[in-house]
């Protein structure tokens, strides 16, 4: 990668550990919780000391994504406010996915997928984060009736299967959009990245200018 | 614990045959409440045999000691108190533990293979050495009868004595029950011992006696013969018509494997996408206006 004194700064140090804290524990929960989610992924229990090991830490390490999240969202969430041109951007993700830009609506800081992704990762995060506490059998279960600790199950499950498909499409997108995985290292991106795929954000930080 | 047997039906947490080539004949335990004295026998007999001695409580003004089952109490008499009709008390007393589903609950919800086993037999048994203490047996059970060891994090329930009915005997509460209010055999044979508790009943003025198999987990292995089987409820909450939630058959359905399939659906999707589209670059034009 080429670095340049005239790259853009797209994420700060905080945001970005903020972000890698989210992205950490998210990945230990995703392989901790498939454990119980269904037999074929058991084994995974391994990666964390046993079955056992894996039913303690789970929930714990809930506790630090969900607090990350919050400061996250904090951050973020009024550069995810979706406008007009967010869904015009929406109802052509077709050609987007297609491999097609030139027709989409310029998209600010963030596009419309993007502040999609957001508010579902969001509903996700609260959630789980309400299910998971109900179903925290060592502190807590005690304290509901057992029609909501089942219902609660259900949802904690069904969220964070959603949220582990939300999860690869917002990995892939990275992957695919290349020049967008440095910002999450270092913060920054280069002016042309930002012109093709920020247009608007690009314009709002460089006045316009090259 | 874990018996040495290849009489096993169902596993928990297991998408594979479990080892089921050694068949044994269905038991059940029929508990006819009509003939309960309320004596408590069968609990010491079951701290006896199955080595338990739970904390010793305190009397919360009923008879029932302790208070509720828990890890260490795998067996309770359930004390009411109840005015069946104006003028006529009845006090019905109901041993109180684990019924030994046909479709158990707690196996269908338990996430750690072998952790829960239920053989041949019909017996419903807890292998706590492959528990992990999450407690989804709580949540599948229609009965409310597993509990979580606070010693050890670990699920508890009656074992129906596999381990004597293993080696031909009876249950330590039936062995130990001094009016016959329990008795112990094949499934079969239990029914029709029933049958004849409930025709007795009948003709002594409790026409709404009968047996208590409920058909919504696919009948029990254990038993009660109710004077009331029109009202269980009346028997310290004994549900009318148990069955397995609708939400846990949900939650442990058909639902995660196909959310799992689609998880590698969308992950192997994009792989191709990414093969097929490739990958979404900067174009030249731009790249151009910014190269000095």
């Amino acid at each position: 990668m080429k670095r340049d004194p005239k790259d853009l700064a797209r994420y700060t140090a905080s945001e970005r550990a903020n972000h890698w804290a989210v992205g950490i524990t998210f990945i230990l929960l995703g392989l901790s919780g498939l454990t119980f989610f269904h037999p074929a992924f058991y084994p995974l229990n391994q990666l964390f000391g046993g079955g056992v090991w894996a039913r303690i830490l789970h929930p714990f390490i809930g506790v630090v994504m969900a607090l990350s999240f919050v400061a996250m969202f904090f951050r973020f969430w009024k550069l995810n406010v979706i406008t007009p041109t967010d869904k015009e951007w929406l109802s052509r993700i077709g050609e987007m996915v297609d491999g097609d830009d030139h027709n989409m609506p310029e998209a600010g800081k963030y596009n419309g997928g993007q502040k999609l992704l957001f508010w579902l990762l969001v509903a996700c995060m609260a959630l789980l984060t309400v299910s998971g506490i109900v179903i925290w059998r060592a502190y807590f279960s005690a304290l509901f009736p057992i029609g909501l600790i089942r219902l609660s199950s259900v949802v904690h499950a069904a969220a964070a299967a959603g949220m582990i498909v939300l999860i690869i499409v917002h990995v892939y997108a990275a992957i695919w959009t290349r020049g967008t995985i440095r910002a999450m290292w270092y913060g920054t991106v280069s002016r042309a990245w930002a012109k093709q795929h920020h247009p608007a954000w690009f314009r709002q930080i460089t006045g316009g200018g090259k | 614990m874990a018996l040495q047997s290849l009489d096993i039906k169902a596993r928990s947490a297991t998408t594979t045959p479990s080892p089921a080539v050694r068949e044994t004949m269905p038991v059940a335990k029929l508990i006819d409440i009509s003939k309960c004295i309320g004596c408590k026998a069968c609990q010491a007999a079951c701290m006896e045999w199955n080595d338990l001695r739970d904390e010793v409580g305190t009397n919360v003004g009923v008879y029932d000691n302790p208070a509720d089952l828990s890890a260490k109490s795998w067996t309770l008499m359930r004390f009411s108190e109840v005015e069946v009709e104006q003028g006529k008390l009845e006090w019905l007393i109901r041993k109180d533990g684990c019924m030994h589903c046909a479709d158990p609950g707690c196996l269908k919800a338990c996430p750690a293979p072998g952790a829960i086993v239920q053989y041949s037999n019909g017996i419903v048994d807890f292998h706590e050495e492959n528990c992990i203490g999450c407690g989804y047996c709580v949540t599948g059970c229609p009965f409310n009868v597993p509990r979580i060891s606070a010693q050890d994090s670990k699920a508890y329930k009656c074992t129906l004595c596999s381990d004597r009915v293993a080696v031909g005997m009876e249950p330590a509460c039936v062995k130990t029950c001094p009016t016959g209010a329990i008795v112990f055999g094949a499934k079969e044979d239990m029914i029709t011992h029933a049958e004849g508790r409930v025709t007795d009943l009948k003709s002594r003025g409790y026409a709404n006696a009968g047996l208590y198999d409920p058909q919504g987990v696919g009948g029990t292995h254990v038993m009660y013969v109710l004077q009331h089987a029109d009202k269980p409820e009346l028997y310290s909450g004994l549900p009318r018509d148990p069955a397995i939630s609708p939400m846990v058959g949900l939650w442990k359905g058909v639902a995660k494997p196909l959310a799992s399939f689609a998880i590698g659906l969308v992950a192997i999707g994009s792989l191709f996408h990414y093969v097929m589209k490739g990958p979404n670059e900067v174009s030249k034009d731009i790249e151009k206006e910014f190269e000095e």
